[in-house]
């Protein structure tokens, strides 16, 4: 460990405090300490903070900023379904509910500023003043001004405040085209393997020895660590599966110190936490009701296994042609759905593009004419066009079976996608014993 | 005085066209309307209620099993305690996943129930939100909010003031306001009941969930959801979520929808419903094959409905919607139908029948195939005496009542022997659909008896399947109280009683044995089923009288439920005359004469061209087409000149029919239009 926090200002024991609060992230910390430096010096004016998901970035900075008692104001932006939301949240935090009110409807960021001076001269900043706002990457759909505003406020306000920004997002997909002020990045890297089993570790069971954690951890980083890196998941996961590890404990079948045996006993359980529950296939709760039962045998079937759709006739009909018409070449159409198509061979058809599967390049767009001539040649009785086969297509389009491409007028041929899968579109097509591979010309 | 009654009749028309008027002002003045009306209408709420009920009960299952969830998790909020697990564990918020299939008009019914539900035993905060009141995040924020929350709730950048001010102070479009005000109803909760068994006034739990309900899943906008799960997750600790999600394809859109960071968040458990199919051989076996309702509908009206429930729309409000149609239908148009009542009703009707009837009677098919089939004598009686009719009609109904008693149990029990059956000779689906057409169509032929029996036997050689299926059928024959129907019962106990003797401890070794012993018993119940099917399952046309019950215009519901606009509007171009019934318009199929509208005739000589149309070449026919029909001399100057009259009646023309998409404007060539049809010259 490091000697510990320094920063000249604050308490020392607060400080301490801290860095034990901070475990893997003392570099970080200390950086944004001497960014900050003493209460009442001003700070740069802007700080952008990124790095993975549950990597501390919010931790460190709140921890910080709470136990050093720092006036400040943290907002998620998430939560901000409009910026007058954000500026209220801000204002709340800073000056009291009085400012807040003051806030005309749907202020600008101008009105913000006017109120901000306004309740900044009658009580100027002792200390520098923070705005966090968590997830920042939201702030670039808000209106254009907002984030180039937000990044130079202390200018624009004249106080001592200081805005910091994290996301997960690097800076370079910030940057508005016309320019702004450049706030200072700061990086938190992902933690280590042997960073996680420090932090992991730290909370261990209190009705077991802090070893028996830590070595519980250790397995549990040898099956996740190369699938998750989310602290967060993690610690969640490692709650999930210890009643599992300590089974052999209290039945008496095992002691601490056999190590092998519990590991035997955990690891396959594991292996299949990762494929079950931390795909949310099964839910947290009906993996730890199936863990008390130990019926191990019958495993619960994930959501994913039930993909069976059942749909009308027609529309597995309609479903069908859309795939076909989205994944062959409408140059093909002939060689499939005429019936003296004549001998046409894949070669001589062939361009030096298509070479490359279809499946490969995903769906392609096709006009509703198209997927009628399609359906109608596939659908093996004569079917009226009637309201309802024009009313199954767009149920399909809200199902998200095909999706609908561009915005155009709808009078004008509108252009669908197909969106489904090739096993699924299999499963369709089975149902209604329609050989669908003859008629793809991938696998012609 | 009748022109004063007619007036009178017409201006209260105008005023108000009652319902019923629409029966009495038919073809037929013979006063039977309102009384057809008042039946339909008693059939009508009698079938609507029954299949409300049918419907809760269907329901009732995958309902409790969701409340038991909720339940569950309202109490696993309560009870959160501080030990290590629950501070380790993540938050999740609890989510059903409830998958109700594709027919998504239907789930309103299911969703109405739930909700009804979880406001009287679970929580007062049920709030359910579509996705098209849900475009953006800020508006499900709303809604969610109002619902809650019983006030309008403003949005920051609403442009303009509703101009109704509220008396409660402006909301904000926020959790945390939500947060607030859950606390601020907790603490007056608290107040009202300060008693400590945990349960207040309503039953509810100290601190009711707060459930929100997704109708329809696929259709919401992924980034809304995700944002609304994110934002609720972080006051999952004030606030107990739950989610419910109406999933109507499968649950693995939970998975394409939300990435792995926002789906970590719930703790999804699936509920899965019947599927639709079953729940229309419910409403099917419940509702029509059953004669607890005189109404029927023939075979060929059957399938139509079926059809369009199989090959369109899997919607059982529908299929319902269209039993009400066809139930409207038959007593608007069929006037005898007032006999189709109640048994006492009925004879009474029979009894008062006027001259007008009698005659109507005496020209239904199946009374005229009756009367065929009589003696001289009697054919003479029953053509000339009102009264002779009547008597008879009083007979058939009873006849008919009595065949329809008899009719459905037999049909389910040959069902029921036949379900088990390899390759489904009669159908597999328990809707019974499969089986009623081929009843329904013909009359069962012997052969046809033969083979299923001899296969049923064939295939159930295992004695006790044999006697179990034949149990099935006693089960199906119990609680009917004909007397036929308890002989038939009388029988069959009769034959599982031989069957059960049959019975030995060494089967294996005197298998053979017993197969010849038998074989003289299954010849006897084969001879004793085919004379019980060919009794009771003779086809419902040949019953006298059938006409008054059944309804059997399947071309008309068919028009009406399934439209074809398009052919429609073709026919109205191609064909005025279907439409305006004027004697000018009739042509030769093909051609359209000169007179016909000017729409007639532009999208007549659109058909001759080919993709792009020169609208001046256009034009130039069109006038030729409208000079001819002014009766010019063909050899006259101005014969198809373009004056400024025509060229605004072409202009009209086509703008209409671009209008019904026939042609567009092109970018490719100013002067002319694209053709958006295929074919036709």
């Amino acid at each position: 460990m490091l000697a510990g926090l320094q920063c000249p200002g604050y308490p020392e024991a607060k400080l301490s405090s801290v860095s034990e609060r901070l475990p893997c992230r003392e570099g970080q910390a200390g950086t944004l300490l001497a960014l900050m430096g003493e209460p009442e010096q001003y700070c740069f004016p802007s700080i952008f903070i990124y790095g993975h998901r549950a990597t501390g970035k919010s931790h460190v900075i709140l921890t910080l900023l709470k136990e050093l008692e720092v006036p400040h104001a943290a907002v998620s932006c998430v939560e901000c379904v409009s910026a007058g939301l954000l500026f209220e949240q801000v204002l709340l935090a800073m000056f009291g509910s009085e400012s807040a009110t003051l806030l005309p409807r749907s202020p600008s960021l101008s009105d913000f500023v006017r109120i901000y001076r306004q309740f900044c001269a009658q009580e100027p900043a002792q200390q520098t003043r923070y705005i966090v706002l968590e997830r920042a990457e939201l702030l670039r759909d808000m209106e254009a001004n907002l984030l180039p505003g937000l990044l130079r406020l202390q200018e624009l306000v004249d106080d001592n405040v200081t805005v910091i920004l994290l996301s997960e997002i690097v800076w370079d997909k910030f940057r508005p085209n016309t320019g702004c002020f450049e706030p200072l990045l700061l990086h938190f890297p992902d933690y280590t393997k042997a960073e996680l089993l420090q932090i992991l570790s730290l909370d261990s069971n209190p009705s077991y020895s802090p070893e028996l954690y830590s070595s519980y951890i250790n397995i549990l980083l040898g099956v996740f660590y190369s699938v998750c890196r989310d602290l967060r998941e993690l610690r969640h996961l490692a709650a999930l599966n210890f009643p599992k590890f300590c089974e052999p404990l209290e039945k008496g079948e095992a002691k601490e110190s056999d190590t092998h045996k519990l590991w035997r006993n955990i690891e396959p359980h594991l292996k299949r936490a990762m494929q079950t529950v931390y795909l949310r296939e099964v839910s947290s709760v009906q993996w730890e009701q199936q863990q008390m039962e130990e019926k191990e045998a019958t495993a619960l079937r994930g959501l994913s296994a039930h993909a069976h759709v059942e749909l009308p006739y027609y529309s597995k009909f309609l479903l069908i042609a859309a795939y076909l018409a989205s994944y062959n070449p409408a140059r093909t159409d002939r060689r499939f759905f005429l019936k003296h198509h004549g001998k046409i061979k894949k070669t001589n058809f062939l361009k030096k593009h298509e070479k490359t599967s279809n499946h490969l390049l995903g769906p392609k767009p096709f006009p509703l004419d198209r997927l009628l001539a399609i359906f109608y040649s596939v659908v093996d009785s004569r079917v009226a066009p009637t309201a309802s086969v024009f009313s199954q297509i767009s149920s399909l389009v809200t199902l998200q079976l095909l999706t609908q491409v561009g915005h155009d007028d709808q009078l004008d041929s509108p252009k669908y996608k197909c969106a489904v899968s090739l096993d699924f579109i299999s499963a369709i097509s089975r149902t209604v014993s329609f050989d669908i591979v003859r008629y793809l010309y991938d696998f012609l | 005085s009748t022109t004063s009654s007619i007036l009178q009749s017409y201006n209260s028309q105008k005023r108000t066209v009652a319902v019923d008027e629409y029966f009495t002002d038919g073809s037929d003045d013979c006063g039977n309307g309102r009384e057809r009306f008042n039946i339909c209408q008693t059939l009508w709420e009698k079938i609507k209620m029954d299949t409300e009920v049918l419907q809760e009960e269907l329901n009732t299952k995958i309902l409790d099993s969701l409340l038991d969830f909720i339940k569950r998790c309202t109490s696993s909020f309560q009870s959160r305690t501080d030990d290590w697990t629950s501070h380790m564990r993540a938050s999740e918020i609890p989510t059903a996943a409830l998958v109700l299939g594709v027919n998504v008009p239907d789930h309103d019914v299911t969703f109405q129930s739930l909700s009804e539900l979880l406001r009287k035993s679970v929580t007062p905060f049920a709030v359910s939100v579509q996705a098209k009141e849900c475009a953006a995040l800020k508006n499900l924020m709303q809604k969610v909010l109002e619902r809650l929350m019983g006030v309008g709730v403003t949005l920051e950048d609403d442009e303009e003031d509703t101009g109704i001010h509220l008396p409660h102070k402006k909301v904000s479009c926020s959790v945390s306001a939500l947060s607030q005000w859950y606390k601020s109803m907790m603490k007056t909760r608290a107040i009202k009941s300060p008693d400590k068994t945990g349960g207040s006034e309503n039953g509810f739990s100290q601190s009711p969930p707060i459930i929100v309900i997704f109708k329809d899943f696929e259709a919401f906008n992924p980034r809304v959801l995700q944002d609304f799960i994110l934002i609720c997750n972080r006051y999952i600790q004030e606030l107990p979520f739950i989610f419910i999600f109406g999933i109507a394809t499968s649950p693995s859109t939970i998975q394409h929808m939300l990435p792995h960071s926002v789906s970590s968040l719930l703790c999804i458990e699936l509920f899965q419903s019947l599927p639709c199919t079953q729940h229309l051989a419910t409403v099917i076996d419940k509702l029509i094959l059953t004669s607890q309702f005189p109404f029927k509908l023939s075979s060929k009206v059957l399938q139509v409905l079926v059809s369009i429930f199989l090959y369109h729309d899997f919607s059982v409000r529908n299929f319902v919607k269209g039993l009400q149609l066809a139930l409207l239908e038959h007593f608007h148009s069929q006037p005898l139908s007032v006999l189709c009542c109640g048994k006492n009703e009925a004879l009474l009707y029979a009894q008062k029948l006027s001259h007008q009837d009698v005659e109507m009677v005496r020209q239904l098919p199946s009374f005229m195939r009756y009367v065929e089939n009589r003696e001289p004598q009697e054919q003479v009686h029953l053509l000339t005496s009102d009264e002779g009719v009547r008597e008879v009609c009083q007979r058939f109904l009873k006849d008919l009542r009595k065949y329809h008693k008899n009719y459905y149990p037999v049909l389910k029990c040959l069902h029921s022997l036949t379900s088990s059956l390899p390759k489904y000779p009669l159908g597999k689906q328990v809707r019974g659909l499969a089986l009623i057409r081929p009843i329904y169509m013909s009359t069962i032929s012997k052969t046809l008896v033969h083979y299923l029996l001899g296969h049923v036997m064939y295939r159930l050689l295992a004695k006790d399947e044999l006697v179990l299926s034949l149990r099935k059928c006693a089960d199906i024959l119990k609680p009917d109280k004909t007397k036929k129907m308890k002989s038939a019962l009388q029988q069959l106990e009769n034959y599982i009683a031989k069957f059960e003797q049959l019975d030995s401890k060494y089967f294996f070794f005197f298998f053979f044995f017993f197969f010849l012993n038998s074989t003289t018993n299954y010849f006897k119940i084969c001879s004793s089923a085919i004379s019980l099917l060919r009794s009771y399952l003779t086809p419902p046309e040949l019953q006298p009288l059938n006409e008054v019950c059944y309804y059997s215009s399947s071309g008309v519901l068919r028009r009406h439920l399934n439209a074809t606009p398009r052919t429609s509007i073709q026919t109205a171009l191609s064909h005025p005359f279907y439409y305006l019934q004027n004697e000018s318009l009739k042509t030769d199929a093909g051609t359209v004469s000169n007179s016909a509208p000017d729409i007639c005739i532009a999208y007549k000589l659109h058909l001759e061209c080919g993709r792009l149309i020169n609208l001046f070449d256009w034009l130039e026919a069109y006038a030729t087409v409208t000079s001819a029909a002014e009766g010019k001399d063909p050899d006259s100057e101005d014969f198809g000149k373009v004056d400024e009259l025509k060229h605004a009646r072409f202009i009209q023309a086509v703008s209409e029919l671009e209008f019904l998409g026939f042609v567009k404007s092109t970018k490719q060539k100013t002067d002319h239009v694209a053709r958006l049809t295929w074919g036709g010259c």
